[in-house]
């Protein structure tokens, strides 16, 4: 098996097997800790600009399928896992995952000690990685490691986003469809399936969409979704999502969230290693019951800093107490920081979608 | 939501005797549980039989019941200290059945007692096979056809609407007992007639058959505010058709998606929220079709269980801890993670490493038994192994498994099997069936065609497939040649030393050398329910071996934080086996307990999870490991210990003594070369010389001929055994030359290396138990066991009584003078147990063993002094003066020690006691007489004693004369006799009216119609002699499947009709602590448990 290794800014270098395509790539390593799902979560677009480390050490079990993708290829820029297994079981699975990275030129590797780079990554917050399969110098590499971009400041929903205004081609399942017009930041497929067994006939948007072709689609809500990279750097999406706060309910998950957050004037900040797996819990406060969440981000928002007073924390990470979720008070909007849609990851948290058709339902009346 | 004020005092049911389907897992949930509610302050009543258990030692409840855990017995504790609460989902089955009958007989009503956690209702939705299904059918899951029978008629009507093959379970009952598969429709007969017998409820459930499919398990945990988590989910190795205690279980799951774990998780949350479960833990077991992916529920515990208990030490999350606050009305989320204790128990525990369980069967105690794995569980103990990989977890599972292996074979020992033998192995599932994986695979056998026979997923298979290859390479190498990449990559897939010895023909210690040399060793990672997310304060490790970075700025701490205590390591048992169980595990958690308190820092070792040892909570850091020379000395590596206990774990760490000394590892108490000269058959008997004492003439055979030559000398019966073992293992008595023959050919494939000792067999001879403590200076008697039945029954299998019930003062002094005299010889630091034959008044040494014995716990019990706790004290250095223990504690009550027995799980296998052990578990009777205290220890190991009725009895020639009074006092007790010609003749000319009955063959109706139709309540039965007749085994066999009670020994009828004459006028129950009060001189309080100290 080719050699691969991963290099960190810090100056930690792994050794192990490369497995995927051939290359050498860049990018913000972060762990995820869910031990299902390892391919919704490399095809999830919000994993643009990133090298994932999987802490669950057996990967590949199952396979992949093109079901369960969360767009249509490999999004991470890099993927590292313990131990990769050689065959998948499963009677969905259409491609092992090595197959399928490798089609699609994702560079992973393989044989690490995926424990001893978790507890860097806690100790030290995300750092900056190279995977290479082409180099074999390892100083050379943590200098490569040290140069290469982060993701403060970085737009990279620009790379992900769709490139034009299009239907989602599923129907509701339901009568009485709401029109909600959602815009793709690097929107993970199930959103809009979620969306649409609420209820809702979803158009997608691209995020440079401008306040008036949004208002040409007559939409009865607007959805913002997740994606990759700091939400600071999307500025024109701010300000689209700041002139329709009151003019109709509004949803956000992850990105879609933070946006909300700086569009309301409050501000984000970047998590030491942030939240990337299935297992936190998020009080629900007006219910006080417990939610086992999906989480995906490495920025927040911090509530206390949006001004006035009509934007209230509903959900808070029990963890670390951080921000989970808020909701105007006057306007009909409302978001979360973690992913309802779920995918992977438990599903207790599908009730917000229902949330966001009845808010569009009283909007109606 | 806070904690409840209304309630006070909570009784917990416990789960009475280890038996097979109920081990000591349920101590570790029910010691969590007491721990959990005193710390919050209230009051807990505690019932279990069961004395060798960590539960019922004094300072764990308030009142401690040892008494039988029956609905009769409980109610009376019941009576006597009003509890305001039960929790009935701690004691496993037995407990939720008690209380069960609690409910449904009023008890619980009149008394104003309230269950938690789960109530009666839920618990009937959960149990009751059919209201279960249609529980299950309202909630839109899926469940396989079935139909519910009472009889036999409309159990066949069932069957014929669903088709064979299909699966029969009774309800209500343990692990499966009396289910099983049906292909026909006369094993479809045999089966549920004996599961309807079985059942409390006389119910079977009928059902479509999901053998082949995959199974899951999912550990759910639930609050009172509807919060549902999923602790743990496993994916069974073995597929559909084998008892989920019968298999090799991994968590997490391995094979499925995120879509299809997700499901099955709503699924699980659906279900414990539709039972209506308010609180605590359940386990829902799921079949999965692995061609289309259609998901059935197969069952649900609403109580924590044995998979609970795994999934506690494979995650971190103590579900019975949280359970038993739950039901007082704590939420998840207002309960800390005590691993991370910044985040809540409002969690999943997320792995970053794989764990394996593997059973360990005795089918070796039982020849006869039906070695074939199916949905009755027949293994007697577990062991867990973690990796950061299925192949080393596997493999380290294996070695851990204390059956000789090294690992998934490459160690020398695998068996003769040819293609046809191995494909049998691979279809029907067995003990053997991983080992004859590996060899099919060496063999040419596909993974395809194994997955075809054995169902088992591919996945698994392909990793099997992995380490058999790497085996092939491996042996392409030598010592010489292996590199350090080479060897990085055997350790990673989890090879031992010791196979890679055989592979390369060197020896362990040699490769040991290698390694370190090339620094190759393990690092210790911790179990800590986040996957490093967050910091871990509880030091919980599993070794692994992962390459460092090849470039590194700083070296993470890898071991643990610095500490001043000096440091001591206790070795526990492995799993549980016929012989080695729970009792070893109370020695080690009273010494972490007792060295604690002493200010010790305390290191564990043990890999057996179904433990208290292995609670996190119990020691200051936990090694869940193998207990092999080689995990061990990897732990001494980096520990460096002070000091090494090895006499508490049972044989596992006395095996290992010599081995660890030689590395220059600290043992500390009773030294090896002393321990190794009791087991050594040719010191020990120079050392009963030296002394004076009397021993059986013996002698030592390496081969068949000597072996003869000495039986010869002593005459016979001869008793022999091969040296080193536990539990009687081969032991056997021997009455003629041809029967030595074949032993000594079969023991010699056993045991190879060991010599087989010879001894005289005294007959009839009274056997006594001796458990001593001593400093090196002083030796103190805890207590004198005399046996119940005579000599040549196993100690572990015969009931005992304290203090004994007939032997003169003379010959208890005697025995005493014996104890001290060979104590002091072998300069024991710690525990020695000894055993005595007394016959015609002379006092002969059986055996010594200078380590905890069996009976520590019961004789601890019985005082009110528990043994080890100063004997780890003494090993400690401090003396039995310091410590204010220096004479023998006189009890002025009598304490019955009974054992209990597997045999309803292996029909046909015959009841006799013998000199190999056979029983899982014990019970302890206790009560002023010796009558009485008897017949509690028989209600509570469940032998029925019968108060009227019929007694059938049929004796040897030579038990004729002492089997006529015991007839008489059964006469004048009410009971008719009955029997067969030779004993009729005999009881009739004494005078003692008795009816005749035909012998088998003899004409119908015979002896065995009458056990048939259960027309008998009692069956004295002693065998006739060295070759036990077909007949007789036939009428036992089916005594213990109708529940008839069959005493096989004269001293054992004596006793239990002593015992029915004392409970002619009932009985009352009293706690451990009311009793200990009673002691003369008895000024111990109850003392604080170091364990729960925070």
């Amino acid at each position: 098996m080719t050699q691969a290794l991963l290099a960190l800014e810090d100056g930690t270098v792994f050794r192990g097997q490369a497995f995927g395509a051939p290359g050498e790539i860049s990018g913000e390593v972060i762990f995820n800790t869910s031990m299902t799902g390892y391919q919704e979560i490399v095809s999830d677009p919000s994993y643009r600009g990133q090298i994932v480390v999987m802490t669950y050490p057996l990967i590949g079990n199952y396979g992949v399928n093109a079901a369960d993708l969360e767009s249509l290829k490999p999004q991470a820029e890099g993927f590292v896992v313990r131990s990769l297994s050689p065959m998948a079981s499963s009677w969905r699975k259409e491609k092992t995952l090595e197959e399928w990275l490798t089609a699609h030129g994702t560079v992973a590797v393989q044989g690490i000690d995926t424990r001893a780079l978790t507890c860097l990554l806690r100790e030290k917050g995300a750092l900056k990685g190279v995977i290479s399969t082409t180099d074999g110098d390892a100083r050379r590499l943590v200098e490569k490691a040290k140069k290469s971009t982060g993701l403060v400041g970085r737009d990279l929903v620009s790379e992900v986003t769709c490139g034009k205004i299009h239907p989602w081609p599923e129907a509701p399942s339901v009568a009485r469809p709401f029109r909600v017009a959602a815009v793709d930041c690097g929107m993970k497929t199930h959103i809009p399936r979620m969306l649409t067994q609420a209820g809702c006939q979803v158009t997608i948007v691209p995020s440079t969409v401008r306040y008036e072709e949004l208002m040409e689609l007559k939409p009865d809500g607007l959805f913002i979704s997740n994606g990759p990279g700091d939400p600071e750097a999307a500025v024109s999406l701010i300000s689209v999502a700041q002139k329709c706060v009151g003019k109709m309910p509004i949803f956000g998950i992850c990105l879609g969230h933070q946006i909300l957050g700086l569009a309301l004037g409050g501000k984000t900040y970047k998590l030491k290693f942030g939240h990337h797996g299935g297992n936190h819990p998020v009080m629900n406060l007006d219910t006080g019951k417990v939610e086992i969440t999906a989480q995906n981000h490495g920025f927040a928002v911090d509530p206390t800093s949006i001004p006035g007073s009509d934007v209230r924390m509903t959900h808070l990470n029990l963890n670390d107490k951080t921000c989970e979720g808020m909701r105007h008070t006057k306007a009909p909007l409302f978001s979360v920081q973690y992913h309802p849609e779920a995918s992977p990851g438990p599903h207790d948290s599908q009730y917000l979608f229902d949330q966001f058709v009845t808010m569009m339902k009283t909007q109606r009346a | 939501m806070p904690k409840r004020t209304d309630l006070h005092k909570i009784l917990i049911i416990g789960s009475g005797p280890i038996i097979i389907g109920q081990a000591c897992e349920f101590d570790y949930s029910g010691t969590q549980a007491c721990k959990a509610l005193r710390e919050e302050g209230y009051s807990v009543v505690l019932v279990n039989s069961n004395p060798a258990t960590i539960m019922t030692d004094p300072e764990f409840a308030d009142r401690t019941y040892i008494e039988p855990v029956t609905a009769e017995a409980v109610e009376k504790i019941i009576a006597k200290e009003r509890p305001d609460a039960l929790l009935p989902t701690l004691g496993g089955q037995t407990g939720l059945n008690v209380a069960m009958q609690l409910a449904e007989r009023g008890v619980l009503e009149k008394y104003k007692v309230q269950m938690i956690g789960a109530n009666a209702e839920a618990i009937r939705k959960a149990e009751d096979r059919e209201l279960f299904k249609q529980t299950m059918i309202k909630c839109g899951l899926d469940v396989p056809r079935s139909g519910v029978a009472h009889t036999l008629e409309e159990a066949r009507a069932v069957a014929e609407k669903i088709g064979f093959p299909n699966v029969i379970r009774p309800a209500f009952t343990l692990g499966g007992t009396g289910g099983g598969i049906a292909y026909n429709q006369d094993e479809f007969d045999r089966i549920a007639e004996n599961g309807l017998s079985l059942s409390m409820v006389s119910e079977v459930l009928i059902e479509e058959s999901v053998e082949g499919w995959k199974e899951f398990e999912l550990e759910v945990m639930r609050d009172r505010n509807d919060n549902v988590v999923i602790v743990c989910s496993i994916e069974n190795f073995d597929p559909m058709g084998v008892h989920t205690g019968d298999s090799i279980t991994v968590a997490p799951a391995q094979t499925l998606t995120d879509k299809e774990m997700q499901a099955m998780r709503n699924d699980a949350i659906t279900i414990i929220r539709a039972i209506g479960v308010e609180t605590g833990g359940s386990n829902v077991q799921f079949a999965v079709n692995p061609q289309t992916g259609r998901r059935t529920v197969i069952e649900m515990n609403p109580r924590v269980s044995r998979s609970s208990a795994l999934a506690s030490k494979a995650t971190g999350f103590p579900i019975a801890k949280i359970a038993a606050k739950l039901a007082i009305g704590y939420t998840l989320d207002e309960l800390s993670n005590d691993i991370t204790r910044q985040t809540p128990a409002c969690f999943e525990p997320t792995l970053d490493y794989c764990v394996v369980k593997i059973p360990r069967w005795a089918f070796e105690k039982f020849p006869g038994a039906d070695p074939t794995l199916t949905v009755q569980m027949k293994s007697v103990g577990e062991v867990m192994a973690i990796g950061r990989t299925f192949k080393e977890a596997l493999q380290k599972g294996l070695r851990g498994l204390e059956i000789g292996r090294f690992g998934l074979g490459a160690d020398g020992k695998d068996a003769d099997w040819n293609a046809d033998e191995l494909r049998k192995k691979i279809r029907i599932p067995n003990a053997e069936r991983i080992f004859a994986i590996r060899q099919a695979m060496l063999t040419g056998i596909s993974d395809e065609e194994i997955h075809k026979l054995s169902k088992i997923d591919l996945w698994f298979l392909r990793e099997i497939r992995r380490i058999v290859d790497a085996e092939q390479q491996l042996k392409k190498v030598s010592v010489k040649t292996a590199t350090e990449e080479i060897v990085w990559d055997a350790k990673q897939l989890g090879f031992s030393d010791r196979q890679l010895a055989f592979l390369w023909g060197s020896d362990e210690m040699a490769i040991r050398r290698l390694r370190l040399q090339q620094g190759v060793k393990p690092v210790f990672y911790l179990v800590d329910t986040c996957s490093a997310e967050f910091d871990a304060y509880t030091p919980y490790y599993y070794s692994t071996y992962e390459r460092p970075p090849i470039l590194q700025n700083e070296i993470a701490p890898v071991v643990p934080r610095n500490d001043k205590r000096k440091k001591i390591i206790i070795l526990g048992g492995g799993p549980n086996r016929i012989g080695q169980g729970i009792e070893f595990d109370y020695c080690c958690v009273r010494a972490v307990f007792s060295l604690r308190e002493s200010g010790y820092k305390t290191i564990m070792v043990n890999s057996n999870p179904e433990t208290v040892s292995t609670d996190y909570d119990t020691s200051d850091t936990l090694y869940f490991e193998p207990l092999t020379l080689e995990d061990v000395l990897n732990i001494v590596d980096v520990e460096k210990p002070d000091g090494v206990v090895v006499q508490l774990g049972g044989q596992t760490p006395l095996n290992l003594a010599l081995s660890l000394e030689r590395e220059g590892v600290p043992i500390i108490g009773t030294s090896p070369q002393e321990i190794d000269r009791a087991e050594d058959r040719k010191k020990f008997s120079a050392m009963i010389e030296k002394l004076g004492l009397m021993q059986p003439p013996n002698g030592t055979a390496m081969k068949t001929e000597e072996a003869v030559a000495i039986a010869k000398r002593l005459t016979y019966p001869v008793l022999v055994r091969p040296s080193y073992v536990l539990g009687g293992r081969a032991m056997e008595i021997v009455y003629d030359e041809a029967h030595l023959r074949t032993y000594m050919e079969k023991a010699t494939r056993v045991s190879p290396e060991h010599p087989i000792l010879v001894d005289k067999f005294l007959q009839e001879a009274i056997e006594v138990d001796i458990d001593v403590i001593a400093d090196g200076e002083t030796a103190v008697v805890g207590g004198i066991l005399e046996h119940v039945e005579e000599a040549g029954v196993h100690s572990g299998d015969a009931a005992m009584a304290m203090p004994p019930h007939t032997l003169p003062k003379s010959v208890l002094d005697e025995i005493r003078r014996a104890s001290h005299a060979m104590a002091k010889e072998l300069h024991v630091k710690g525990l020695m147990n000894a055993q005595f034959a007394v016959k015609d008044g002379v006092v002969y040494v059986l055996e010594v063993n200078p380590r905890a014995s069996r009976t520590v716990p019961f004789v601890s019990k019985a005082i009110g002094v528990p043994l080890v706790r100063l004997a780890a004290k003494v090993m400690a250095g401090q003396t039995l003066k310091e410590l204010g223990f220096t004479e023998e504690i006189q009890i002025p009550f009598t304490a019955v020690k009974e054992s209990v027995f597997p045999f309803s799980r292996f029909f046909g296998v015959d009841i006799i006691l013998g000199p190999e052990m056979r029983s899982t578990g014990e019970v302890m009777g206790i009560d002023e007489s010796f009558g009485l205290a008897f017949a509690k220890s028989q209600i509570a190991a469940y032998q029925k004693v019968p108060s009227e009725g019929t007694v059938f009895i049929s004796v040897k020639d030579h038990d004729k004369p002492a089997a006529i009074p015991i007839a008489r006092r059964l006469v004048t007790l009410g009971f008719k006799i009955v029997s067969t010609r030779g004993t009729c003749a005999v009881l009739r000319r004494e005078g003692v009216s008795v009816d005749e009955i035909n012998k088998i063959h003899e004409g119908r109706p015979d002896v065995l119609d009458l056990v048939r139709d259960s027309k008998i309540n009692l069956i004295i039965n002693t065998p006739a002699g060295k070759e036990t007749k077909e007949d007789e085994t036939k009428i036992r066999s089916l005594a213990v499947v109708r529940g008839i009670p069959c005493v096989t020994t004269i001293p054992g009828a004596q006793a239990l009709v002593t015992g029915i004459e004392a409970l002619r006028k009932g009985y009352e129950v009293r706690s451990i602590q009311e009793w200990h009060l009673t002691i003369a001189g008895n000024k111990t309080p109850v003392r604080p448990v170091a364990g729960s100290v925070k």
